[in-house]
């Protein structure tokens, strides 16, 4: 297979060529002098302090994070729950009807997701603001949630929990020290995945915000569709920085931990 | 009891705030236009009684649904969403096979850095991606000054606001979708199946024919269809990268919710636009299926 190695360096450099040279322009470009965001005019940092102080910008950095830490806990939440039903909780009725309103937000349209719930929020007279964000980011991301615990779930061992059923714990302290610490790492990328779905959302959170819950996405939004602007390049770049440092180190977290899993299982089985 | 909690919370919220709006969506696209707020009628109406719920269900009809019929707009926009959503879904694949087959021969311990370059876009803002080819394809763009020094064009060229740039743009967010099941196909092909083929006459590119590409056929399906269902209901590429001429539903219903503020009409586009959908998401299902089965 290594025959044809330098067509797959040319795919592989050309792919990744075009996956990543957008957004390394796009960084820069941010520490551009000139306005004129597509004429180099020399190295400065002139945008990145006029963004700090921009206030409209620090204030919905601040709404779309507060947004994004509650929904996607109450998302963990409830989508672990939901997993523990599917995979789980065997037949009842109304399990196709709950399967199918985990599997139909995945693939639903965001324009329909956001205009349905507006119109529910119209409909029972709930104020448009932080809460219906909320509430809105809760519903989508908790399926997403669920799909990667539950496949957590169906490759765990039910043994051990019954063991632990049978050395007599109850069944919410068995779900506490057996279950949980074995799908951790699952509920912890379906946090992290509802975190960055909730951050990154422009359109379900233009149909479910109110004036005042303006969110990160949303002023980008409206200040892209002007044009490129070197403060939204800055503003880019530093979601970037914080994107790149946050999965390289949880990649690093995980490997280290996954090699002392290993370690461990080999001193248990020398001892 | 326990068991009971643990299945009614997430259900009734899932019943609350998926199932309830959508019945609502459905509602109003069967409902007349009115100037007042909430801009539509009939509202249900439970003080009324019984009269109130009979004329609610009385007063319902089909006629947005006869509207964007009669409208060239909408069916144009459909056929239209239908026409990007499938070019791109295409270009992705052409572009992703490569990658995907490049990724699956590198070297063993090069795939695990292979694939975070690979899902680390995934963790960037979809936004800002969308965004960073506005700088490059624009007429004073990137692109067009490095063509016009190379001096391989003499007038800047028109890419941005134009649907080149829109297959661009989602070309270039829907990649991963693409690559990945692709990629996980072709790693777990058995290398001596190839080996079988050339032994027995099959030159290169033909064992690649007839073996690799019919061996990763549930992959490129899958992936095709993880790129073209969201395409087609996609907003934020046609609304930042293509002009006024481009057409995609997403675009229509955001405008007829917003600028128009004709609730009913927007409905009705959100219910077809889920009629479209289900033929694929079916399929798409089916091909999941059908692989769970082969590996099961």
């Amino acid at each position: 297979m290594r025959r044809l190695s330098w067509f797959n360096t040319t795919a592989l450099t050309l792919g990744f060529a075009f996956l990543y040279l957008p957004m390394v322009i796009l960084i820069i470009y941010s520490f551009n002098e000139s306005k004129l965001v597509t004429v180099w005019a020399g190295f400065s940092t002139k945008w990145y302090g006029e963004l700090i102080q921009n206030e409209a910008f620090l204030n919905a950095a601040w709404v779309t994070l507060r947004v994004a830490v509650i929904s996607s806990t109450i998302a963990t939440v409830l989508g672990t729950m939901a997993a523990l039903v599917l995979v789980r909780a065997g037949r009842f009725s109304g399990r196709t009807l709950f399967s199918g309103m985990i599997y139909a937000p995945l693939v639903m349209p965001e324009v329909i997701t956001g205009l349905s719930l507006l119109l529910l929020f119209i409909g029972i007279g709930l104020d448009r603001g932080v809460f219906t964000i909320i509430l809105a980011h809760t519903t989508f991301s908790m399926c997403y949630v669920s799909v990667v615990v539950s496949s957590r779930l169906v490759s765990f061992d039910k043994s051990l929990e019954e063991a632990a059923l049978d050395l007599g714990c109850s069944p919410i302290s068995a779900f506490r020290l057996v279950t949980l610490p074995i799908i951790a790492p699952a509920v912890i990328s379906g946090w992290l995945l509802a975190f960055t779905l909730s951050l990154d959302d422009l359109v379900i959170a233009s149909f479910t915000s109110g004036p005042s819950s303006t969110t990160l996405p949303i002023k980008i939004w409206s200040a892209v569709r002007l044009g490129v602007s070197p403060e939204i390049n800055a503003l880019s770049t530093l979601m970037i920085a914080i994107v790149a440092v946050g999965v390289i180190t949880a990649s690093l977290i995980t490997k280290r931990a996954s090699l002392k899993q290993q370690a461990d299982e080999r001193a248990a089985v020398h001892a | 009891m326990r068991r009971l909690a643990l299945i009614i919370i997430p259900y009734a919220w899932l019943l609350a705030l998926f199932l309830v709006p959508f019945i609502i969506v459905l509602k109003i696209s069967l409902s007349d236009t009115a100037l007042s707020i909430p801009p539509y009628t009939p509202t249900l109406d439970f003080s009324a009684g019984w009269v109130g719920i009979k004329d609610f269900f009385g007063n319902l009809d089909f006629e947005n649904f006869e509207f964007l019929t009669t409208d060239d707009l909408y069916w144009k926009a459909y056929l239209s969403s239908l026409k990007i959503a499938f070019v791109a879904t295409v270009l992705t694949l052409l572009v992703g096979y490569p990658i995907a087959y490049g990724m699956a021969n590198a070297p063993d311990h090069w795939r695990p850095t292979l694939m975070m370059l690979i899902i680390l876009p995934f963790w960037t803002s979809f936004l800002i991606r969308v965004y960073s080819w506005m700088g490059i394809l624009s007429n004073e763009g990137y692109l067009n000054q490095l063509l016009l020094s190379l001096g391989v064009i003499s007038e800047p060229l028109t890419i941005l606001n134009t649907n080149t740039a829109v297959y661009i743009g989602i070309v270039y967010t829907y990649l991963p979708f693409m690559i990945l099941p692709i990629y996980s196909a072709l790693e777990r092909l058995d290398a001596s199946l190839l080996e079988a083929a050339e032994d027995l006459g099959c030159s290169r590119f033909t064992a690649f024919w007839l073996v690799t590409i019919p061996l990763s056929k549930s992959g490129i399906i899958a992936g095709c269809f993880l790129v073209f269902i969201p395409t087609l209901g996609e907003f934020v590429i046609p609304s930042l990268l293509g002009g006024s001429k481009t057409l995609m539903i997403g675009k229509v219903l955001w405008e007829e919710f917003f600028n128009n503020r004709d609730w009913p009409v927007a409905s009705a586009v959100a219910v077809i636009l889920l009629l479209i959908l289900i033929v694929p998401i079916i399929l798409f299902q089916r091909n999941e299926q059908k692989q769970r089965e082969a590996e099961g």
